[in-house]
């Protein structure tokens, strides 16, 4: 019988990061899933769906010896995930100003409003330190309707936040 | 009629170039008639091409009509289809029957001119714009062997060329 885990690492960045902690997943026997990896900050972070057939304590054992040598931090979460579970994006908006304390927490709380369901979410800080520029991009679901997802996003336009949203069609062929 | 079998990646026969059709008659108008038949039975498919059936000839059908809002020329059967220009690059959202569980972000051409047989061997020409010429892009892909696969892009593609939707309203008071 074998389970889906979380496996969460994060670390200084450094090159043979990807390489060296799936090699070892590799030797271990483990199947490897969805996954997100990048760089933030100065930190090489990485969300990865490992199945296994044995325990977290058996995965722990499996990356302790790059993680220590590679000086990285690790988190294992068990998962009720599966592979085959995509939702589709019907809505992808971007959104950028001037960055501002509370811009994140005010945009996602008007989405979240009206009904958006968030996927991914993609966000950086361009510009630099006396004038930092907040950019967002979301792919998401709308549980209620497009055009509510619009008219929610009118009112941050106004406090000069850029705010683009496209309806998702996705073209099967 | 019995929907034909579609092949999916990694079947390699997917990557293989179609030569063109060379003989128009009963043949290929009743494989026309099947492939139709197949593309109509795969649900939200909008077109298809032959050798995503095992048929490595250069046909395609697309039908976006049953999108709404969306324009196009209803259904199209493109026998040797040949584009001859393209304008404008726009980046969309891209499913395959032959990639099943998978979509991404493609980046196609907004606008193409195209020419190609119908299925009684008469030439044509056509103008294919945003979502339909996207389907059409697609499908003679399939004709060289391409999938979507092959043409990916990142979610940051593109990021800021979309156009802002309009009408900023902003005389609200919070
Ligand atoms: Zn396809």
């Amino acid at each position: 019988m074998s389970s889906w885990y979380m496996l969460t690492v994060v670390g200084e960045d450094r090159p043979g990061i990807v390489a060296g902690v799936t090699a070892a997943l590799f030797k271990g026997g483990c199947n490897l899933g969805e996954a997100s990896m990048m760089r933030l900050g100065g930190s090489f972070t990485i969300m990865l769906m490992v199945e296994l057939g044995g325990s977290d304590d058996v995965l722990q054992q499996l990356v302790e010896p790059v993680a220590r040598s590679l000086g990285l931090h690790v988190h294992i979460d068990s998962i009720e995930g599966q592979l085959h579970r995509h939702r589709e994006p019907d809505v992808s908006i971007t959104v950028y100003g001037a960055d501002k304390t509370g811009i994140v927490a005010r945009v996602t709380a008007v989405l979240a409003e009206a009904g958006l369901h968030i996927l991914e979410l993609e966000s950086d800080v361009a510009g630099n330190r006396e004038n930092p520029v907040y950019v967002m991009h979301i792919e998401g679901y709308a549980e209620k309707s497009i055009d509510l997802l619009r008219s929610a996003l009118k009112v941050v336009e106004c406090d000069g936040i850029e705010v683009s949203l496209e309806a998702v069609d996705t073209m099967i062929g | 009629m019995v929907e034909l079998e579609i092949l999916t990646y990694p079947d390699q026969r997917l990557k293989q170039v179609s030569p063109p059709v060379r003989q128009f008659g009963e043949e290929l108008r009743v494989f026309i008639a099947r492939l139709e038949f197949t593309m109509r039975g795969s649900p939200g498919g909008v077109g298809i091409a032959a050798p995503q059936v095992g048929y490595f000839q250069r046909i395609v059908i697309v039908d976006v009509s049953a999108k709404p809002k969306i324009p196009g020329h209803g259904r199209m059967v493109l026998v040797n289809p040949e584009i001859l220009s393209w304008e404008g690059m726009t980046r969309g959202r891209e499913g395959c029957m032959s990639v099943p569980d998978f979509t991404g972000n493609v980046m196609r051409a907004e606008r193409i001119t195209m020419t190609a047989f119908d299925e009684e061997g008469n030439l044509q020409e056509y103008l294919c714009e945003g979502y339909e010429a996207r389907a059409v892009q697609h499908e003679i892909d399939h004709l060289d062997g391409l999938l979507f696969l092959d043409r990916l892009v990142s979610r940051h593609t593109d990021l800021f060329r979309r156009k802002k939707y309009d009408n900023k309203i902003c005389n609200y008071s919070a």
